[in-house]
């Protein structure tokens, strides 16, 4: 451990189903830390559970058994209005499939965050530009998504997921619509990002993407099966009980 | 997010289908042009009464003849004159509840004044007319006691004829019209009372009887067509009523078991239970124009739950970017609301169009007050937040990862 209070941390994170009336265990016994200014990719099969862990840590769905905690404080303890504002303040997402929205131009998409923030429109406008600027798509801010391609949506869609000043930034996926070329560029956008300080959780299935992470976490079944640090970083991270 | 924020979103989301959103709001438009214009009919049809019955006076009574037997032939009320001149001066003699009495005989003619002319009812009637009726002069003077007793060729003109006839700024006072070929002076021009009172021109009874009216109907030289007489009292009424009945029963020799041959009515009364029934009637149009702003909220909250399912994911994306439950909801609140206030400010605008048009089209009096434009409005407000709130909690009620996982 660094000293420093993790951003994050998962102790014992279990979640399940119930479908049809069968449990169904997507996540089970996870525990580590996600520390300030780390980039770490969950690596897994389709099934593995990464994205239900990826909603748990987004606030979008709470542990069944076990706790989350976001700079200290337990977010199952946390009412659901509390819950939307942190999304708003302190999470951002970054979707495989851009998810902007299709009838708002680009500005108005980057900015919707800030709707939820209370931010006057002037303010919203001016931070929206602020964070196009960051990842290169100012020219493009009156456009509408289906004018933009894949790679340019995707940075839009990294740009309203940055508006906020976010503690973390959730990318599920990022380049999993995209072709490698793109992909690389946004991956390169990313590890930038977290070059100035940017604390990114990224879900990925491919292996190469995993690689650009200083940190892997690996899932099967639900459980967490390594956590590895590669050389770059010669502590290994403990991981909690 | 604020309510502003809620009703720019709203907006935005509306624009972009502007037919499907016209068509939504359709019935709400429909629903409340019908209340507005409804409600203007029914109110003009309360004023032009309430405008009779101040016409007419206060505490009027008015005695018409009624049916009469001539040799064993039933005759149609009115037929026949019954009531005489002596019946007034009876009246207003031995009856202490009577303030003033007037008898009338009533024709139309011609009234023509240099190149102008008018066709109007020419009232042959005293003095004691304009006291029971209340009506005052606008300039001039009412007839003398020698010009009643002598025939004078004298006229006093309703506003609208002293309008018709007289250019705007001319002084009928002193001026010379005819009527029948009779050179008349008008002596003095009555206060406005209402458009249908107004066109009218007053002659003395005497002058009526002996130079226009007399030789053209049934009158001998003593009756009246009816009288009209005043009641000191409002609580008087039924009283002085009996009173009335009673002496003519007595003067016209009637015996017990006989049918008068006379009616005493109140005027007023009987047009304030006109005033009711209109009422009623308009109340019964408003339920049913009613029907329709509910329909129109039928068909809000079908659209309504039709765009939440279209916009599933929006709502998860929104929901994921931090939007509170409450703030979807007050989304979508926001949306059936922005239909039904614009619907609604449509449909007034329509309503007023509308009744405007009926007013010139068929001549009713129609009248939009503000109270009838706010309850169709309010109804408006309250459709759509009755409407709109089940698609708005189901939209809030979504999980987000469900909804950011539709297509």
């Amino acid at each position: 451990m660094t000293g420093l209070l993790p951003l994050i941390s998962l102790r014992s994170v279990c979640r399940t189903y119930r479908a049809d009336g069968i449990a169904v265990t997507a996540v089970r016994n996870v525990s580590f830390d996600i520390d300030p200014g780390e980039i770490l990719a969950v690596m897994g099969p389709s099934g593995s559970g990464k994205s239900t862990l990826m909603n748990m840590i987004g606030l979008l769905d709470l542990p069944s058994e076990g706790a989350i905690y976001l700079e200290g404080a337990n977010v199952a303890e946390l009412s659901e209005d509390r819950r939307s504002s942190l999304r708003a303040r302190s999470i951002g997402f970054v979707f495989q499939s851009y998810n902007l929205l299709a009838r708002h131009n680009a500005i108005e998409n980057v900015a919707l965050p800030l709707v939820y923030c209370g931010v006057g429109r002037k303010e919203r406008l001016t931070r929206a530009e602020q964070s196009l600027e960051a990842v290169g798509m100012l020219h493009r801010a009156s456009h509408f998504p289906r004018q933009l391609s894949g790679g340019e949506q995707q940075r839009v869609a990294i740009a309203r997921a940055l508006i906020a000043s976010p503690l973390i930034v959730l990318a599920d996926e990022p380049t999993g619509a995209l072709d490698s070329r793109t992909g690389a560029e946004i991956l390169a956008l990313l590890a930038a990002l977290n070059r100035s300080g940017q604390t990114i959780v990224m879900i990925t299935h491919d292996p190469g993407i995993a690689t650009q992470c200083r940190r892997t976490i690996r899932l099967h079944d639900g459980e967490l099966v390594s956590d590895e640090t590669p050389a770059l970083v010669p502590a290994k991270r403990s991981v909690a009980p | 997010m604020t309510m502003l924020q809620g009703f720019q979103i709203a907006l935005h989301a509306l624009r972009l289908n502007p037919l499907r959103s016209f068509l939504t709001m359709l019935g709400i438009v429909i629903g409340v042009a019908s209340i507005v214009t409804v409600f203007a009919i029914g109110a003009g049809a309360q004023l032009r009464l309430q405008e009779q019955i101040r016409s007419i006076g206060a505490n009027v009574l008015m005695i018409t003849p009624g049916a009469v037997y001539q040799g064993g032939v039933r005759l149609k009320e009115g037929s026949k004159l019954t009531m005489t001149e002596s019946d007034v001066q009876a009246i207003l003699e031995q009856i202490p509840e009577i303030q003033a009495a007037a008898g009338s005989i009533a024709g139309t003619a011609q009234v023509i004044h240099e190149s102008k002319n008018w066709n109007t009812t020419i009232n042959g009637t005293t003095t004691g007319h304009f006291m029971v009726r209340d009506w005052q002069l606008a300039s001039g003077r009412y007839f003398s006691a020698t010009e009643e007793a002598g025939a004078g060729k004298v006229v006093v003109l309703g506003s609208t004829v002293a309008r018709e006839l007289f250019a705007p700024g001319a002084d009928p006072i002193g001026a010379q019209v005819r009527i029948m070929k009779v050179p008349l002076e008008v002596v003095g021009v009555l206060d406005r009372k209402g458009p249908a009172q107004d066109d009218v021109a007053f002659v003395p009874l005497t002058t009526a009887k002996l130079r226009f009216l007399g030789s053209a109907s049934n009158i001998n030289r003593d009756s009246v067509a009816y009288i009209i007489a005043k009641v000191t009292a409002d609580s008087q009424m039924a009283g002085a009523r009996s009173e009335i009945e009673n002496l003519l029963r007595q003067r016209h020799r009637i015996l017990a078991g006989q049918e008068d041959d006379f009616k005493v009515q109140d005027p007023a009364a009987a047009m304030e239970a006109q005033q009711g029934a209109i009422r009623t009637v308009a109340l019964l149009l408003v339920a049913i124009a009613s029907v329709s702003l509910l329909v129109g909220g039928i068909s809000i909250m079908n659209v309504m739950i039709v765009s939440v399912t279209e916009r599933t994911r929006e709502i998860g994306i929104r929901r994921a970017l931090g939007g509170r439950m409450r703030d979807i909801r007050l989304q979508f609140l926001c949306e059936a609301l922005v239909l039904c206030l614009l619907g609604g400010i449509i449909g007034v605008a329509g309503g007023v169009t509308l009744s405007m048009t009926v007013a010139r089209m068929a001549g009713w009096i129609t009248s939009i007050d503000g109270e009838a434009i706010g309850l169709a409005l309010v109804f408006s407000i309250a459709t759509g937040l009755t409407f709109g709130f089940y698609p708005a909690h189901k939209a809030s009620k979504l999980s987000p990862i469900e909804a950011l996982k539709t297509e």
